[in-house]
Formats: C-alpha cells, structure tokens, sequence
C-alpha cells in the first residue's frame, strides 16, 4: 500500500465522486443545513469527524467478527447500530474532555445518525477496500467531499436570498436547480464518463 | 380507524407527498430516477418496507420507552431493509444490482423514520399501514415523475421501450448526469407546486361564502 494509491483514493473521493454531486450520498443535511457558512461548516466538520471514525470501526468489525462467522448479511443492521452509538459516545466524550469542540458540533452530531452519508461510507469501504487505511483515507477523503460541496453551496445560498424567481420556483425548487447547476461545475472533474455507472 | 382512507390518500399522494412537500428522501429520489424501471423498483422496495415498519411500530409503540425509541426504530426499519434487500438479491438480481446501494441506505432515510416518530408511534395499527401504504405511493409517484422525464429524454426510452428512434430524434446525454437529477427534481417540484397553488385558489373563495 503506497502512498500514491492512498493519494488517488483521497483524490477521487473529494472531487471526482464527489458525495453529494456526483453519489447523492447526504443530500438531506446537505440541502438542510446550508442556509449559512457557519453552520454549514460546523455540519461538514462534525461529519467528517465522525465518518472518518465510523469507517475505521466498521472496517474493523467487518474484518474481525462478521466476516469470520459469515455474517455479512447482517452489515446493515450490524453497521448502523455501531453508528448510533458510535455517534453517542463521541458526545458523551467530547462533553466531557474537549468541551470547545463540543460546543462548536455540539446540536449536529444527533442529526448524523440518520445521514446516509456515514452509512454510505462504511458500506462502500466494505465493498470496495482491503486493508484498514484505505478504508480510514476513503471515509475522511469522501466527508472532506461534502465538506467542500456543503461549503461551496451555503455561499451560493447566501446569494439566492436575494434572487426573485417565479412563485412557485421559490424555496425548494429554486434551490435544487441551484445544486444542480453546482453538481454540472463537479462534472466537468469526471469529464461526464458516462461508460461509469455512478453506483 | 381514526382517519377516512381518503384522507391518507390525499395526504401521501398530494398534500403531504414526502418528496414535493416534505423534501424527506432526497438522496434515494435523486439517485434511483434514471430510469422508470429503477424508479418504479425502488418505491416498492420503499413502499413495502414503509408499511411493514409502521405497522410493527405502531403495534410496540407502548412497550417502547421514550427515551430509546429512535434506536428501536433504527433496529425494527434495519431488519425489514435487510429482509428486502436479500429476496431482492434473491429473485431480482438485476434491479437489486442497479439500485445498489441505495437498498441498505433506506435504513437511514428519513421518510421511513420521520413516519415512525410523526405517525406510527401514535396511532393505531390500521391508520399506520394506510399511512405506511400512501407515503409509500406517494414516493413511488414522485420517483417515476422524475425518472420518467429523465429516461425520455436521457436515453429515448420508457420502460427500456425506444422512443426516440422512431421518430428520429437523439436523446439529450446531460439527463444521464447527476447535475440533471437536481435540476429535473426542482422543476416537477416547482410544477407540483404551481399546480396544488392553483388547485387551493380556485376552492378557496367556495369556502369563504
């Protein structure tokens, strides 16, 4: 395992198949949390944060107790729930020893329970990866990916408050084609190979 | 039952549609509507799932403690995503091998959980399957609008049926991107919107007199 292969995974992870533009994975808080860069920023870091960790564990648990007694059809349930807690414990732990960055991701990390951007994560490291790091650079590489997207995004957002589009385009709408204006920016990076299924 | 079917029926399909109202399940809606078939598939596979957990939610929904009921909500959705996700590896291989993905993540998709919480946990079990059933529908509708237009046009096709190339026309490659899925999406979101605005303008003034 070189760090040239570790590079090109990060590499395709953060721009090429870009979580949001280019795999739907975390749309939900995506279109949710990026009224304004800060929050949008607080929402990318808590993600990241708890990606990165979740892929690790994941890994490890599909290594070490699923795969030995064949119990991948169980990863789903088996993965979610490692998830669930994993994310209580982070709050719990960052309360209790480093209570800035508590205070700073404090009210995302409940929310990130149900982002299919974690579960997305650790399923496709599972899928697609064989060692531990591989699988730790795809998740941190792929949620710096939304990281970028929900940044570059709320800072479209700020300026389409003072856009003036036809009634019934305003709010939603208006916003998706926005968001599909920036996906159509993320796919000149693949150069639209189309010969790829995104899934 | 506490509601009239009818009103369930309005509520998924139209009024409370949880794709063009409530905006819950984007990832899945965007990701599955390339085509009729995906779209089609995959709002069953929702659909299915949808009733299946409301029901067995609203049967718990005293037994639950409050204080951990979205971790046995998550245990009750995984079980039944996973129980779909295997008869679908199981009889239909090739759907199960386009939506991918897509199958396990409706463990995490917010339609399914936000029924649970807003609806089956405090309802009776008929109510929430009628619920479970319409909401499901009512994604189903959404996902095969989108992905209708974005097979017409991105491949020339309707249900893999060529439609196009009878009439001599080529099919436009941008409705196979990701950017397109957004784009289509907002503008039948904006078209529902302009169409249920005018339907409630037209009653209102009925009910003032």
């Amino acid at each position: 395992m070189d760090l040239a292969n570790l590079l090109l995974i990060a590499f395709s992870a953060i721009i090429v198949e870009n979580f949001i533009f280019s795999r739907f994975l975390g749309v939900c808080p995506f279109l949710g949390v990026s009224n304004n860069p800060s929050t949008a920023f607080g929402m990318g870091l808590a993600v990241t944060f708890v990606i990165t960790i979740s892929n690790l564990m994941t890994f490890g648990i599909n290594e070490l107790i699923l795969k030995p007694y064949r119990l991948e059809f169980l990863q789903t349930i088996a993965f979610i729930l490692v998830i669930a807690v994993l994310v209580q414990l982070l709050e719990m732990f960052l309360k209790r020893f480093v209570p800035v960055l508590y205070h700073a991701l404090g009210i995302y990390l409940p929310l990130i329970t149900t982002n299919c951007a974690v579960l997305g994560a650790a399923l496709l490291a599972v899928e697609s990866y064989t060692s531990v790091l591989e699988a730790t650079v795809f998740g941190f590489a792929s949620a710096i990916g939304f990281l970028v997207a929900i940044l570059i995004f709320a800072g479209v957002r700020e300026r389409l408050v003072f856009a003036d589009p036809p009634k019934s385009f305003g709010g939603m709408p208006i916003t998706l084609i926005a968001a599909g204006l920036c996906a159509m920016a993320f796919s000149g990076f693949s150069g639209i190979d189309l010969t790829k299924s995104i899934f | 039952m506490k509601y009239p079917i009818t009103k369930h029926l309005k509520d998924g399909l139209l009024e409370n549609n949880p794709v063009f109202v409530q905006f819950l399940g984007m990832c899945s809606a965007l990701a599955v509507s390339t085509s009729v078939i995906n779209g089609l598939g995959m709002g069953l596979a929702m659909t299915a799932i949808l009733i299946c957990s409301n029901v067995f939610i609203s049967l718990l929904r005293k037994l639950i403690p409050n204080e951990v009921r979205i971790a046995c909500y998550i245990v009750v959705i995984s079980t039944f995503v996973t129980a779909v996700d295997l008869l679908l590896k199981a009889y239909i291989p090739s759907l199960s091998a386009s939506l991918g993905l897509f199958i396990p993540l409706i463990v995490v998709n917010c339609i399914i959980l936000a029924r649970a919480e807003a609806f089956a946990s405090k309802n009776g079990v008929l109510d929430s399957l009628f619920d479970g059933l319409f909401m499901g529908l009512g994604y189903t509708f959404a996902l095969i609008s989108v992905s209708l237009i974005r097979e017409l046009f991105g491949s020339g096709t309707i249900f893999g049926i060529p439609v196009f190339d009878p009439l001599g026309l080529q099919p436009l490659l941008f409705f196979q991107t990701p950017a397109s899925a957004f784009i289509t999406l907002g503008v039948v979101t904006a078209l529902v919107k302009a169409i249920t605005n005018r339907v409630r303008a037209r009653k209102a003034p009925k009910i003032k007199i």
